[in-house]
């Protein structure tokens, strides 16, 4: 007897020790441990969920779609240089997911399908329509998904946060978790844009030009685009230049007629970075050099367009239209135009970064500022005080002596919580520390249980020993009972939750199963310890 | 031996028609309140209903009526206050809109940066949740609590006879309906922290269940003879005193969840508060007395 209770009691001793171990990293007493401790034992811990130390939690949803039409888009394009060499004659028009291709005969159509075999029919006729395979679009989705990931990743870190979290959830959502970030709108505004930098020739030429108004109020854009849809040409559009009047702040928008085709794009790019305008204005401006590929066409295309005006787009905004002087070589350009030296930063940043390959579209944002979280762990700190307090007064007062043992196994239940969640790096969340807290309050139901059945058993005049052993084993099967069915929401509740849920779900199982532990090996050990010293007569309970 | 509740011979089972009809209409308010749920009528959270709340805190007082309007005055439609005086906190809810995720947000931050010059606030909180998550979350919700259920049942039913299964979920089910019924008629908000409250309420009500019912199938054991109604309500009677007590603790700690747990969790450790005295309440009155009426004695196992 003595035996098997000397080897529980090493056994509880060492998952305390194992515990104490694991949860170390936690508390001040790491910083102080040696080296060779540091360096090879347990150095995670328990880390504070988003809730409480502040951050920002994002989800985006990549708009694949759009990658699919700016695919189906370029390869139109390319298919209208295919059929110009084969001397062929059709007109290839496109529009959002659609291809069509006038007049169809079967000798375009063997052109078009051998060069591009992921374009399906989906009308023929006279006129033939083409749309990108399903199985195609997938992969375009797809694509576009991990580079967007790539992208943001990029950006994120350009942009410096410790430890950020960035993953792809379902096809085509990207969680990011910043925690400990100080401005969000900025982190959210880096993230989202598409940073698509295009250089786009001015069509002063066109006599449509000449008519569209000099400015436009914000708010009229669309005004504007309406009025003049029919009257300009085909492989033209208009963009609008956002000027800001430093001194008053008032937003102008100037149209301004481009060439849908870009001359060049932001994908050749090779650095990006913030100066500060030599000319005394002490505005700032991005500096661009674009890579070999991209200097050569720099090259041409401002060669073959002195005297006309290169419009540097954003996004669809045009950021700025200077004149080509001269031919331009080196491959090196920048970018000015109405903003601060953050936005300037920024913008080097996402530049740098590179585009995304579609748009995307946030989903959910949830922001924590470091003051909240403190309040809520001082909050959740008080909480736990008092409510184990309660708990352990009060199981002393109606359990006397047996109380004590029950408070003992509490405290060891807590420990070993501790340590747990420490030894799988759990996330402490505020919902989590609500769970620990709940999780105190059960624990003692286990004792309360095994109590009342030993009474139910002294009541029938058994000696204490035998009223001991018996009351364990007939409380055995409703504490385990009553322990399954919370760890089954507890589970649901894990599969199910988000984030801070999910913290819930963990405490509060990790306590109930810790709980089987500390209340049936621990507290009868205490028990048998305790009757095998002499013949104890009367037990306080 | 100190004890609370010494030999009590209250007759429970006699209790269950009243019993029945509170527990039935407190129920059917949990069943409009899920009705108004799933329609949108019900006051959703913008976790489920999608849109942006921010908690602002003021460097000093601030009086809510000012805030309303300089927000109106801003231009700002569709919106909820609520305040929290003692720490000069503001909660703005503003009810999906058709605009982009992030605008909101800023357009509340910006007038009231301007309006409130004198006074700083720092930003505690904001959440935006698009119309798609807050459909998903919806949904996730109630698959959560399908699931759940649908677990506690299959184990009870595994653990105890068919009848016995059926009267612990409904007991189950009857708690997780009043308290949601009590969160509907106070106009609480029904977010993802009230559906994890339930859910808790759901695993853990049936602690007392099973206790009732563990001391049932003992009792059936040993006094084959006697009526089952007279089994039960000797059973509860003598298990009386530990059914409150485990349900005691627990509410110990809930109610300093409550006090001294902060905003956050404010909500859940009302519910789970309610939850745990609506349990009790159930596992005595509620749970026996279905199991009695869904079979009488022949169909009750000896395990």
């Amino acid at each position: 007897m003595k035996k098997r209770i000397q080897w529980r009691f090493i056994l509880i001793g060492a998952t305390l020790m194992l515990a104490a171990v694991f949860f170390l990293p936690n508390t001040p007493f790491f910083k102080v441990m040696p080296d060779w401790w540091t360096k090879n034992m347990p150095d995670k811990g328990i880390t504070l969920g988003l809730d409480l130390q502040g951050g920002i939690h994002l989800v985006f949803e990549v708009e694949g779609e759009k990658a699919v039409e700016i695919t189906t888009e370029r390869i139109a394009q390319s298919l209208r240089d295919i059929i110009s060499k084969k001397k062929l004659n059709a007109e290839i028009t496109s529009k959002g997911l659609l291809i069509t291709v006038a007049p169809s005969s079967m000798e375009i159509r063997k052109a078009i399908e051998d060069n591009y075999p992921v374009l399906a029919p989906v009308e023929t006729g006279t006129n033939i329509v083409y749309t990108i395979s399903d199985k195609e679009a997938k992969r375009i989705k797809d694509n576009a998904a991990d580079q967007a990931l790539e992208t943001i990743r990029n950006r994120i870190d350009q942009f410096g946060v410790a430890e950020p979290t960035i993953h792809r959830q379902g096809t085509n959502e990207i969680v990011v978790q910043l925690p400990g970030i100080k401005d969000p709108k900025r982190a959210i505004e880096i993230i989202g844009k598409t940073a698509q930098l295009e250089f786009k020739i001015v069509d002063d030429a066109s006599p449509v030009a000449a008519e569209i108004p000099a400015t436009a109020a914000p708010g009229e854009e669309d005004a504007v685009l309406k009025k003049f849809a029919e009257k300009i040409p085909a492989d033209d559009e208009i963009l609008f230049e956002k000027k800001v009047n430093r001194e008053t702040g008032v937003v102008r928008k100037i149209p301004i007629l481009v060439k849908k085709q870009a001359a060049l794009t932001g994908d050749l790019l090779k650095e990006a970075k913030v100066n500060i305008d030599s000319s005394g204005s002490g505005f700032p401006h991005v500096s661009i050099s674009f890579n070999d590929a991209g200097a050569k066409l720099f090259d041409e295309v401002t060669a073959a367009n002195v005297k006309k005006r290169l419009a540097i787009v954003l996004d669809n905004t045009i950021y700025s239209a200077p004149e080509i002087k001269e031919r331009i070589g080196g491959g090196n350009a920048q970018i000015s135009g109405s903003f601060s030296l953050e936005e300037a930063k920024d913008l080097a940043i996402v530049l740098k970064a590179g585009a995304l390959p579609a748009p995307v579209k946030m989903l959910q944002n949830i922001t924590v500022g470091p003051s909240l979280g403190t309040d809520s762990i001082e909050a959740g700190k008080m909480a736990g005080i008092i409510g184990t307090l309660l708990v352990v007064v009060f199981m002393i007062v109606y359990y006397r002596l047996s109380g004590v043992i029950a408070d003992f196994a509490l405290a060891l239940n807590i420990i070993l919580l501790l340590g747990a969640m420490a030894s799988l790096n759990a996330t402490l969340t505020m919902p989590g520390i609500a769970g620990i807290i709940l999780a105190i309050g059960m624990a003692v139901d286990s004792n309360v249980l095994m109590f009342e059945r030993i009474r139910d058993e002294l009541r029938v005049g058994k000696t204490p020993r035998v009223a001991v052993d018996s009351g364990y084993n007939k409380a055995f099967w409703t504490i385990f009972d009553s322990h399954v069915t919370t760890l089954i929401t507890a589970a649901v509740l894990f599969q199910f939750g988000t984030g801070p849920i999910k913290g819930f779900a963990v405490t509060l199982s990790l306590g109930v199963a810790i709980n089987l532990f500390t209340a049936l090996v621990g507290t009868k050990t205490v028990f048998d310890l305790i009757l095998s010293r002499r013949d104890v007569r009367k037990l306080s309970i | 031996m100190l004890e609370l509740i010494k030999n009590t011979k209250i007759d429970f089972m006699g209790k269950k028609k009243i019993a029945f009809i509170f527990s039935g209409i407190i129920s059917i308010i949990g069943i409009i309140a899920i009705i108004q749920i799933a329609t949108g009528k019900a006051n959703l959270g913008i976790d489920f209903a999608g849109g942006t709340s921010i908690q602002l805190k003021f460097e000093k007082p601030v009086v809510l009526h000012d805030v309303r309007k300089a927000l109106e005055d801003g231009g700002l439609k569709d919106f909820d206050l609520q305040d929290l005086p003692s720490v000069n906190k503001i909660l703005i809810r503003v009810k999906k809109t058709e605009q982009k995720l992030g605008q909101t947000s800023s357009e509340v931050t910006e007038i009231l940066t301007q309006k409130f010059s004198g006074n700083k606030y720092i930003v505690d909180s904001t959440t935006e949740i698009g119309p798609k998550v807050g459909g998903k979350l919806r949904a996730d919700a109630a698959m959560a609590i399908g699931v759940a259920v649908l677990g506690i049942l299959i184990y009870v039913a595994f653990r105890f006879k068919f009848n016995f299964g059926v009267g612990a979920t409904i007991a189950t089910f009857h708690d997780v309906l009043a308290v949601l019924s009590v969160f509907y008629l106070m106009g609480h908000e029904i977010n993802l922290i009230l559906v994890t409250a339930l859910l808790t309420i759901a695993g853990y009500s049936l602690t007392d269940t099973v206790v009732v019912f563990d001391r049932i199938r003992e009792n059936m054991k040993v006094r084959h003879k006697e009526p089952l109604e007279s089994i039960m309500n000797a059973s509860i009677n003598e298990v009386l005193s530990r059914t409150i007590i485990t349900s005691l603790t627990v509410l110990l700690t809930s109610a300093a969840l409550f006090f001294f747990g902060g905003e956050v969790i404010h909500d859940f450790a009302l519910a789970m508060i309610m939850g745990v005295v609506i349990g009790t309440y159930s596992s005595i009155f509620i749970a026996s007395p279905t199991v009695l009426l869904w079979g009488r004695k022949k169909a009750f196992a000896r395990r």
